[in-house]
């Protein structure tokens, strides 16, 4: 086990490797200025310079490998180049964005497992009942509604209507306090950070604006993951163990909980994982909707304004943040069922 | 014929149907249903005014305006057209390629296949949707190219379900026989195999169309990807959405803007995926309860 974690660990930055040559790339079909744009870290560099000598600096006259060793020199160090469209360089507005999609990420997923297990495991233990009538009814249209119908329809319900979950990430007095000398960002996750500060007002206003963004945003998979669920159970449920399980006298709770659900487990769980990419992608029509501050809006931002060092910045973020979390898949696959040989 | 007939048995394939049935009759009427403007090219939606406000339904545009007076029912019915268009031209091309590539690859096995399943692999981690703003951030807005960056995106499901087909086809008894009597792997593929392989990608296909569509309008939703102004549902819902709030007072206001292009589009993918649903219970009786 700690052998193959390791061995994941040594493929990351082979990956990540591969991963940028793909990104760098795309340069081949941008505009000359915007190739410089790249390599340029701030706008005050490239003032009054004249254009044989900005080419002469960044490398622009050299081939296409040293000009991209030479950016993933820069990008090593952390010189993403600078985002016009935050006004700031590209590594400090990933900064802030990176732990809002994440805290955005988990919480949708929490949604996801929570809901797929216990709806799941309902509509099959009531198999062609009333219930499971409308839980199936219920996922063919949650799959079948697009994200940004559903959230516009929450923020529709919620915020206009109602009133009780604001889009944004925060409300302005909790800003003040978030950025206030006071306040310690441990990871750059209100919800989290509010807690180490003991600060509940914040975390109820975080939790607040993060509720309708996360649920949008994993509802469409909930809908799958609990169908899979449940033809996973129903698979499970007619298998010979389960008869053995019934005949030892267990109660049917521990039969459905200890026995069947576990060996169901697995093909849930793998969907989740492959879902994530695609979740990423969902979050930027999410987020745009929401106006919440992650890297989801902020790729929309920067493809607005053409922004290319915040898109490949982006770009590169969000195939770590994948990488990571196949990690994590992997690993859980292994946890659920041991006699998965990964290596 | 006989297919159109066994969807039609189930209930919920049959609603399915119409419902796509009703979009396909849309599209093809869509110059009768809602006439373009003289010298104007009729994919683009027909504007009454450049009043920044919403108007509510009346005779002249029977689903009211957006914001921009652009006409919403001349966008839900030259949508409809923009909808099928990509949906069955991304999905054709997207299986082609996906047959072809994965099906060779389980085929010939060996390197070939360990080869381009790694690289469906990677397809398969890349977000599609930030895959496509990217590649249109590059390339360029339109139509064309949205079509381009969505098969190069697609094809990676075909590729998985036909190597899965392929491989447990490959070695059924037919398939051995037919080989000792000498007949070329080429004919074997074509002849034996695809035929046999065919109708999951039938189901993944109808499946496909609803999610690509929903793609397409994703992407026009948050103004990247088609021009201002091209007809597309997910641009009708842009426009509306910075209507949603309504007025003080009233939140549902401005409810014909974003109530109309929704369900357009819920009920064009809804009918796609419950004909593949219907679809894949006709073909795979097994998985029926």
């Amino acid at each position: 086990m700690k052998l193959y974690i390791f061995k994941r660990i040594l493929f990351i930055p082979i990956i990540l490797l591969l991963l940028s040559i793909i990104i760098f790339s795309q340069i081949l079909f941008l505009s000359p200025s915007q190739r410089l744009s790249v390599f340029v870290q701030s706008p005050a560099a490239v003032q009054e310079v004249s254009t044989e000598e900005l080419i002469t600096r960044y490398g622009l006259d050299e081939s296409f490998h040293v000009q991209y060793f030479n950016w993933l020199k820069q990008v090593s160090r952390g010189e993403l180049g600078w985002s016009y469209s935050a006004g700031m360089p590209v590594y400090r507005a990933l900064a802030m964005r990176i732990p809002a999609t994440i805290e955005l990420l988990f919480l949708g997923q929490l949604f996801i497992i929570f809901g797929g297990l216990t709806l799941g495991t309902y509509a099959a233990v009531k198999q062609n009942g009333l219930i499971d009538n409308i839980i199936r009814f219920t996922t063919v249209l949650g799959i079948s509604l697009p994200e940004f119908v559903l959230a516009l329809v929450l923020l529709i319900i919620f915020y206009a209507y109602l009133d009780i979950f604001p889009p944004g990430r925060l409300s302005f007095f909790a800003q003040d306090v978030v950025s206030s000398p006071q306040f310690i960002r441990y990871t750059g996750m209100n919800l989290i950070d509010s807690l180490f500060n003991r600060r509940l007002d914040i975390f109820i206003d975080a939790l607040r604006h993060i509720i309708l963004p996360s649920l949008a945003y994993s509802l469409g998979t909930m809908a799958a993951a609990v169908r899979l669920m449940r033809s996973s159970l129903l698979e499970q449920m007619h298998k010979n163990y389960v008869y053995t399980a019934r005949a030892k006298g267990l109660s049917e709770k521990v039969v459905i909980n200890k026995h069947v659900r576990r060996n169901a487990l697995l093909p849930f769980i793998t969907h989740i994982g492959l879902q994530i990419p695609t979740m990423l992608g969902g979050a930027v029509i999410i987020e745009t909707v929401f106006n919440y501050p992650g890297l989801g809006s902020f790729i929309v931002m920067a493809a607005y304004g053409l922004d290319i060092p915040s898109i490949i910045g982006a770009s590169l973020a969000i195939g770590m943040i994948i990488i990571l979390s196949n990690l994590v898949i992997d690993l859980l696959y292994k946890y659920i069922n041991p006699s998965i040989n990964l290596e | 014929m006989q297919l159109l007939n066994k969807i039609f048995k189930t209930p919920l394939g049959a609603l399915g149907a119409i419902i796509i049935i009703f979009w396909v009759i849309v599209a093809l009427f869509a110059p009768i249903l809602a006439p373009p403007a003289e010298g104007h090219d009729p994919y683009f939606i027909l504007r009454h005014s450049f009043s920044s406000l919403p108007t509510p339904p009346c005779e002249e545009a029977i689903f009211g305006t957006t914001g921009g007076g652009y006409d919403i029912f001349y966008g839900i019915v030259w949508g409809s057209r923009t909808a099928i268009l990509v949906g069955f031209i991304t999905v054709l091309f997207s299986a082609i390629v996906g047959v072809f590539v994965g099906g060779t690859g389980a085929f010939f096995g060996g390197l070939l296949d360990s080869i381009i399943m790694r690289i469906v692999d990677l397809f398969m981690s890349i977000p599609f949707l930030i895959a496509i703003i990217v590649l249109t951030t590059v390339v360029g807005k339109g139509l064309d190219k949205i079509i381009f960056a969505l098969v190069f995106f697609n094809w990676r499901v075909y590729a998985r379900i036909i190597r899965s087909e392929v491989l447990a086809i490959k070695e059924e008894e037919y398939i051995t026989s037919a080989k000792s009597i000498g007949v070329p792997q080429f004919r074997i593929f074509y002849k034996h195999i695809l035929p046999n392989a065919f109708y999951p990608i039938v189901v993944l296909m109808s499946i496909n169309i609803g999610r690509v569509v929903l793609m397409v309008a994703s992407l026009s939703f948050i103004g990247v990807g088609l021009e201002l102004g091209f007809a597309d549902w997910g641009q009708l819902l842009n426009f509306s959405r910075e209507w949603i709030l309504g007025m003080p007072g009233s939140p549902f206001y401005y409810w014909y803007t974003y109530t109309y292009p929704s369900i357009a589009m819920v009920s064009f993918v809804l009918g796609w995926t419950l004909v593949g649903d219907a679809l894949r219970d006709i073909f795979d009786p097994k998985m029926v309860n």
